[in-house]
């Protein structure tokens, strides 16, 4: 390989970590994105040289990559225009899977095309090409699943086989076996088998996981696509491959260990599949108490006379797609004084910080958008808490409760302010399948009905309107 | 647990670090506390009171004797013996500045608590006693400005003549320079500040005041902060903003300090001696040397041209009862932070940030500074930036990283170490450099991300997936293959990694500018 392309790649990887280290503060983020853009056109342009060059027909080799390049950057713009902000998780998890597709089939690509090499360098390429495959594929079934659930087009529930713990570790050790075969025999039998063997294992990691844990799960995702690209760069000796392949699988590692530190779950449990399960739990135990409903009109006095008002919006305000209704809503409070924040469980939604986009989209300043932390110091001194179809993250009973299936894991502590009104579509319980005692709680006033629907009332009721 | 409340000894300090009403809540809180007799005086608190809100008063040896001594000031040299092995002591310390105080507190194993050490985050606001006695400063600078000053703030018609209002200028817009615009503006001056950082134009105006913009150069309005190369440039410009608005005003307040340096110099002698006689400097920043070239500490300074220089440096304790009550209740909300129980037991977490920050000694060690918390809000730029900062105080919160300390750290870095090893030793070279390449990798992803603000996961999710389709650089090259089946699945992979590339760039960039603070357009 030439010197120049290994400099442009050079540079390509340095924009790339330049990239991500911009994307981690608002001021920044921008030009990341620029950076990244900027290390991924020098990446392409200096690798499409090369290939040509390389090629056994230059004019013709040009001509297909850039036809299937422009095919699917078109596809990429389109799904990238028109999707809303609320279908973003699906979205990201679908182009997961295609990284997983691409690794899988590079890895076969990779196996075809290896010829003449010999001794131990032809073993280290094979398990190269093993690895590459293996993980290519868990990715992408792993994806799928991921998409599917987020769009509700398959059960949000576990899959819960009956030993399925014992069901991963014995498809993994298949495909160890699979591998020593594969050494051995060089065939494209096992290589063929371990590759169904994988696609069943990303499908049954990912499926019997349940819906509300997906935000950590599209984080992972994320970190295995890494580790694909790093797989294919060391089958095809290229660094730069290698490179980006391990600082998308670092850094979405890192990601999902912070989640799960903020879910108060093990990291282990996650990376083995299935940890989510816990969550269902029987609806707890019959006896809970009376719910008060409220109508748009006392929910409007209510916030005409608070001073201080806290929005904690949750999967219900991305579904009823009321970020817009929510947004103008605290703009007129704010307009009349009123201090309203907005308090963001770290793992509300469907996808690591999922609530900070909708309300960016509209148009919520990020500096009255507080992290939980923050918003539970000031929730004793709130005279009004806005519950916006979160359930979960707003449930007293992570906190009163060791037996709860949430039990320790940290919550919006909504109940320690002067009033609470609950903005929820039924008495449902939510993604864990826990019962909410808040509901129950004297302070806490249910209204019912669409997010969006429900918020827009609540404004025409406000004075002036 | 008992807690003392000794009287200050450091001439010219007036204040006392609890009132009766602080009493009242360190008693709730189950403590005994004993005031030493008169320690209130100077800060009109008479000892009855403090027995009645439950305390009792006691001599200058029982106040320090308690667990917990709470102070304004430092001790001095002479009044360290007099802290008992093991005791707290909750006190400004600024243990940047005396490494010999913080030793002597070590060895006596007192577990010394700097109060001007709370990192500056929201939830450590109601302990901050720098931004509560800076608070005060800025109002009492006006006011002796005003003392100074021989004129009137108001505009007003009257059968005698016109009087013109007067014109204040402040330099810095943190707590101390928005108090000062906020009483200045109130006594019907008209105010103008400047701040290095344009958002503050927004709390300078809240407060009625009017914003000075620095004229940037063509095509610099970026958004993202100003680049290195151009803080010289900056400086240059803002210098002569200075020197413009101070001709113009009567008054001039400068507030400006940078954490763990001395304060910057912001006016010259040239800009003090084009102002008009009669005129009045207020240097709040004259304890770590002053803003103005012709500042001292401590003393009102009249100019050859007849501008009056003051530099007091105790602006807070000339307002002792307020001060004392801010500060005792900041000192209360310190006691009720470290009595979770609320059952008159101490209990230090060292884990938590705020404490872990303001602890400067503890069991014979100085613990002092602490560990590097990640920066994100950065400190105010050299010139005029906001007001008393602690000296180097961490200002961030910190992100909680997988630690590899410890023992078991230790364990598992050996463990890698001895891996890498054995694969090493039997990779063929080829491999052994991607390895190389891979590993440091991996580490460079880990630091790159672990400071993520959780508001941008989505992009950066969305960023990373656009990242990793870079295994199109793979299929590329492999489309140039001889053999059809290849030359398919490459093209294959190609389109569906393109679709990747182009639409995760896309999305990321459609999040991004949704994005905004309040304000921006």
């Amino acid at each position: 390989m030439s010197h120049a392309v290994q400099g442009t790649y050079l540079v390509s990887a340095v924009l790339f970590v330049l990239a991500l280290g911009g994307l981690s503060r608002h001021e920044t983020a921008r030009r990341g994105n620029a950076l990244g853009i900027a290390g991924m056109v020098v990446a392409l342009a200096a690798t499409l040289w090369l290939a040509v060059e390389d090629a056994a027909h230059p004019v013709s080799t040009l001509v297909l990559v850039l036809a299937a390049m422009l095919v699917g950057g078109a596809v990429g713009l389109w799904r990238a225009r028109v999707v809303e902000m609320t279908g973003m998780p699906q979205l990201i998890a679908t182009f997961h899977s295609f990284v997983g597709v691409a690794a899988v089939l590079i890895g076969y690509n990779a196996f075809l095309t290896a010829g003449a090499l010999t001794g131990a360098e032809r073993t280290v390429h094979l398990v190269e090409v093993f690895l590459g495959v293996l993980i290519g594929a868990v990715t992408f079934t792993g994806s799928v699943v991921a998409a599917l659930k987020l769009s509700a087009r398959m059960s949000t529930n576990p899959l819960v086989l009956p030993h399925r713990h014992l069901l991963n570790l014995l498809m993994l050790l298949v495909s160890a076996g699979l591998m020593a075969w594969f050494l051995v025999g060089h065939g494209l039998v096992p290589l063929g088998l371990m590759t169904v063997v994988a696609l069943a294992l990303g499908w049954h990691l990912v499926a019997s996981i349940g819906g509300g844990d997906m935000p950590i799960v599209v984080s992972m995702l994320n970190s295995y696509s890494g580790w694909a690209a790093a797989a294919a760069g060391f089958m095809l000796g290229n660094d730069l491959l290698i490179v980006t392949g391990a600082l998308v699988g670092a850094s979405g590692a890192i990601l999902s260990y912070l989640m799960c530190k903020g879910m108060n779950r093990s990291f282990i449990s996650v990376i083995a599949g299935g940890f989510g399960t816990e969550g269902v739990v029987v609806q707890g135990e019959g006896e809970q108490g009376e719910f008060r409903e409220t109508t748009p009109a006392e929910v409007a006095r209510l916030l005409r006379d608070a001073s201080t008002v806290l929005v904690t919006p949750g999967y219900g305000m991305a579904v009823a797609r009321a970020q817009h209704a929510v947004a103008d809503l605290s703009a007129r409070l704010r307009a009349e004084g009123t201090d309203v924040r907005f308090g963001i469980h770290p793992v509300a939604g469907r996808l690591p910080g999922h609530m900070n986009v909708l309300l960016a989209e509209a148009r919520v300043p990020y500096d009255i958008v507080l992290d939980m932390e923050e918003a539970n110091e000031l929730l004793p001194t709130t005279d009004v808490v806005l519950v916006i179809g979160a359930n979960d993250t707003v449930n007293p009973a992570a906190v009163d409760e060791p037996g709860s299936p949430i039990a320790g894991m940290p919550v919006l502590e909504v109940w320690k302010a002067a009033h609470v009104v609950v903005l929820k579509r039924t008495m449902a319980s939510g993604y864990a399948g826990v019962a909410n005692p808040l509901f129950f709680r004297p302070g806490t006033r249910m209204l019912f009905g669409d997010a969006k629907d429900a918020v827009e009332a609540v404004v025409k009721e406000l004075p002036g309107q | 647990m008992l807690i003392g409340v000794p009287e200050e000894t450091l001439p010219g300090e007036t204040r006392v670090a609890a009132t009766p009403d602080s009493v009242r809540r360190l008693v709730a809180l189950g403590h005994e506390v004993v005031v030493q007799a008169g320690a209130g005086e100077r800060a009109s608190f008479p000892d009855g009171h403090y027995a009645e809100a439950g305390a009792r008063i006691g001599s200058r040896e029982e106040a320090w004797g308690a667990d917990l001594v709470v102070k304004i000031d430092a001790p001095q040299v002479e009044e360290v013996p007099l802290l008992r092995r093991g005791a707290v002591l909750a006190t400004q310390l600024s243990p940047g500045q005396r490494p010999h105080l913080l030793a002597d507190l070590a060895e006596r194993g007192v577990t010394a608590l700097a109060m001007d050490a709370v990192p500056r985050i929201s939830r450590a606001q109601s302990l901050d006693v720098l931004s509560s006695m800076t608070n005060l400063g800025g109002y009492r600078a006006v006011v002796e400005a005003a003392h100074e000053y021989g004129s009137v703030f108001t505009g007003q018609v009257t059968a005698a003549g016109s009087v013109p209002p007067a014109k204040v200028f402040v330099i810095g817009a943190g707590v101390a320079g928005l108090a000062a615009i906020g009483t200045a503006a109130s006594l019907g001056a008209v105010v103008r500040a400047f701040d290095v950082r344009p958002e503050t134009a927004e709390q300078v105006e809240s407060m009625g005041g009017e914003f000075v913009a620095i004229p940037l150069p063509e095509g610099s309005g970026g958004a993202d902060g100003y680049a290195r190369e151009m803080d010289a440039d900056l400086e240059a410009r803002a210098m002569e903003v200075y020197a413009r608005e101070c001709a113009d005003a009567d008054i001039v307040i400068t507030t400006a300090l940078v954490p763990g340096r001395p304060a910057p110099r912001l006016i010259t002698a040239e800009t003090v001696a084009a102002m008009r006689p009669g005129s009045v400097v207020v240097d709040m920043a004259a304890r770590n040397g002053g803003n103005c070239e012709l500042t001292e500490p401590g003393e009102l300074v009249t100019t050859d041209n007849g501008v009056k220089v003051v530099g007091w440096t105790d602006l807070p304790a000339r307002l002792p009862i307020q001060a004392s009550q801010l500060y005792g209740t900041n000192v209360a909300n310190l006691v009720a932070l470290l009595t979770p129980g609320s059952d008159g037991r101490l209990v230090l977490d060292l884990d938590d940030e705020v404490q872990r920050a303001m602890t400067v000694t503890r069991e014979g060690e100085v613990l002092w500074p602490p560990p590097p918390v990640s920066v994100s809000a950065a400190p105010p730029p050299a010139a005029a930036g906001g007001d008393a900062a602690p000296a180097a105080a961490p200002l961030a919160r910190s992100e909680e990283v997988p630690a590899l300390a410890g023992r078991r750290g230790t364990v598992r870095i050996a463990l890698g170490a001895v891996l890498l090893v054995l694969l090493a030793s039997v990779s063929p070279p080829a491999l052994l450099g991607h390895l190389t390449v891979f590993v440091l990798a991996v580490i460079v992803g880990f630091y790159v991300i672990t400071d993520v603000s959780h508001a941008l996961h989505t992009p950066l999710l969305a960023e990373t997936n656009a990242i990793s389709a870079i295994i199109l650089v793979g299929a590329i090259l492999q489309v140039g293959s001889e053999d059809p089946v290849v030359r398919a699945l490459a093209l294959g992979a190609v389109a569906v990694a393109s679709i990747n590339v182009v639409g995760g760039f896309a999305v990321t960039g459609r999040m991004l500018r949704m994005f905004r603070r309040e304000g921006a357009s």
